[in-house]
């Protein structure tokens, strides 16, 4: 069934690391197959970008032949590729032995950097962007946040997955949420089922977009990427979607400097929302939003066909 | 005759108890003991306990209301909730139960008897298959609000998410603000009020039972027709806003009235909180 949860802050940071582990670890009944995070923090800006990737899944460490050499390989190639293209490394972090981070600065077709770095075998981009870093992996919360350290990461807002894997495999590809290649900065989780899922990629994918998985979330980030790169902004193209995209679901975007929801015409799938002045919080249940808000608040579900998009 | 009035004192119509087939079905004097648990613990609604849930979970909570329960306690109080899933579920006797903060999924499920009241807000489907007793929601509530109930009094004081009411076989469901879509859907007996807006589908598929609309309806569904409020109409929705403190946003007598386009005369059958009624 998944559970999802988002979170802004407006006009501040905050540590959106234990914030976000609080709410995802209070929706681990939902899905202990993955937890995956998309952070908005503060290691890029003035023409750095924070790169995710992975060189390889957490299962080939355990059953691989050689696959230590092989990620060797992969991250020096990678390192060559974007010395190539003048992209420049200023921090380079080995999260788990198969995922890292990087900030680089590079002002380059983002796109080409995107291509010629997943034209490695093995290689795979979870994010790039001026503050994203998207980090997901196998696990609960608490298990993901400890691997990378999450506690303590500062930014603006965030959002956040539990999956129970339903319609794809449980490994890291498979994960929430999902980055909108080749668009800096765009991610979306999602609980639900789309079910014109190949009919939209297919158009998508005929206009030259990309997609890493088969899992049919991955459809929602790309379809709105396409959507604001052909002008929409992004309440306009969350509102299409609503007409657009079969199926049940209720999703969350976060891009730069912005959070958004969505729920479909049936109000199939939860959501519960905490609007405060400074603070919104939204989870797939209420008892996610209770643990990081311990007193008494004002919750409500928002209504089926329903759009709404918050500012940092 | 009795029967009837007695319905009326409850804030029923009387027509509920006037169906062509509960004869067959019910017989007061074979049925009597069919309506009494033998499990349902004795308490004194003078006799009251309260405790801090903050740091238990369902289960523990569930256990320790019972175990109030079976040492006669009649009004429990429960702190800190937490929106926690499931909880005060399966209760089959009276109780004066409240809840000082929100209840997550499933809460006051399957309860026959007890009076609750909860402070915040609750989760999905609340109340669902409640046989009778009373629930009162302070604040909001997430969608499946009361399906499938069978009896007694569901109230939520704010608004409510989607399909409220979903196969709805009997009782009351209060609404104070609005409710989503499909409210009422394959509604079977029972009444439901919305003071507020409804939005699409409302009744759709319902084969009996009513709903009374305060404010605008965006659609109504299949089968859901308008019908004419009755003076007996606006006695009883007057009677049971005021048992509930409610202020109606506007006079009962210009609430719209839906019901079911069609009649299924198999749904004539008594429920089970009529025949305890009459027994």
């Amino acid at each position: 069934m998944c559970g999802i949860a988002g979170l802004i802050h407006r006009g501040r940071t905050s540590d959106i690391g234990e914030e976000m582990t609080k709410m995802l670890q209070a929706l681990k009944h939902r899905g202990p197959d993955s937890t995956g995070y998309a952070l908005y923090g503060t290691s890029g800006g003035d023409g750095k970008y924070v790169l995710r990737f992975k060189v390889a899944e957490q299962e080939e460490l355990r059953h691989g032949f050689k696959i230590r050499e092989l990620i060797k390989e992969r991250r020096q190639e990678v390192d060559h590729r974007l010395q190539e293209l003048d992209a420049k490394i200023i921090e380079a972090v080995n999260a788990t032995g198969y995922a890292n981070k990087y900030v680089i600065s590079y002002t380059g077709d983002l796109k080409k950097l995107v291509d010629y770095l997943e034209d490695i075998e093995g290689v795979e981009l979870l994010s790039i962007g001026h503050g994203l870093e998207l980090i997901k992996d196998l696990g609960d919360a608490k298990t993901v946040s400890d691997q990378y350290k999450l506690l303590g990461f500062r930014g603006t807002h965030a959002l956040g997955h539990t999956r129970m894997a339903t319609e794809s495999d449980v490994d890291i590809r498979s994960a929430h949420p999902y980055w909108a290649y080749p668009f800096s900065d765009v991610s979306v989780v999602h609980n639900g089922q789309l079910t014109n899922y190949w009919n939209n990629r297919r158009d998508l994918e005929r206009r030259g977009r990309r997609f890493m998985s088969n899992c049919d979330s991955e459809l929602i980030a790309v379809y709105l990427a396409d959507r604001m790169d052909a002008g929409d902004t992004l309440e306009d193209a969350m509102r299409r979607s609503i007409d657009e995209l079969d199926g049940v679901f209720t999703y969350l975007v976060a891009t730069s400097d912005s959070l958004g929801m969505a729920k479909d015409t049936m109000a199939a799938k939860p959501m519960v929302l905490y609007e405060g002045k400074d603070f919104i919080a939204l989870a797939s249940e209420e008892v996610a939003i209770r643990s990081i808000f311990p007193d008494e608040i004002d919750t409500f579900d928002p209504y089926e066909g329903e759009v709404r998009v918050w500012r940092n | 005759m009795a029967e009837l009035k007695k319905a009326n004192v409850q804030g029923m119509h009387g027509e509920q108890l006037l169906g062509r087939t509960q004869q067959r079905f019910f017989d007061v004097a074979r049925d009597a003991d069919a309506y009494v648990y033998p499990w349902a613990y004795e308490v004194d609604f003078n006799k009251r306990a309260e405790f801090d849930a903050k740091d238990m979970d369902t289960r523990a909570i569930n256990l320790q209301i019972r175990k109030l329960m079976s040492e006669g306690n009649g009004t429990i109080v429960v702190h800190n909730p937490g929106a926690k899933h499931s909880l005060g579920v399966g209760i089959l006797n009276r109780l004066k139960l409240y809840f000082e903060g929100s209840l997550g999924y499933f809460g006051c499920g399957l309860i026959d008897g007890p009076n609750v009241h909860i402070k915040g807000r609750v989760g999905w489907s609340c109340a669902e298959n409640m046989l009778a007793g009373t629930v009162v929601i302070e604040k909001n509530a997430g969608s499946c609000f009361g399906a499938a109930i069978r009896g007694g009094d569901l109230v939520c004081k704010g608004d409510v998410g989607a399909r409220t009411g979903i196969d709805q076989k009997g009782g009351t469901i209060i609404v104070g603000g609005r409710t989503g879509a499909f409210s009422g859907f394959m509604m079977q007996r029972g009444r439901m009020i919305v003071l507020g807006d409804a939005g699409a589908n409302l009744g759709d598929s319902m084969y009996d039972g009513t709903i009374y609309v305060g404010g605008k309806i965006a659609s109504l569904g299949v089968d859901a027709v308008e019908a004419e409020m009755t003076d007996l109409d606006v006695a009883w929705l007057t009677r049971k806003l005021k048992a509930y403190e409610i202020d109606p946003p506007k006079d009962p007598k210009k609430m719209t009235k839906i019901v079911a386009g069609k009649q299924l005369w198999n749904y004539d059958n008594l429920e089970p909180t009529e025949k305890k009624l009459v027994l």
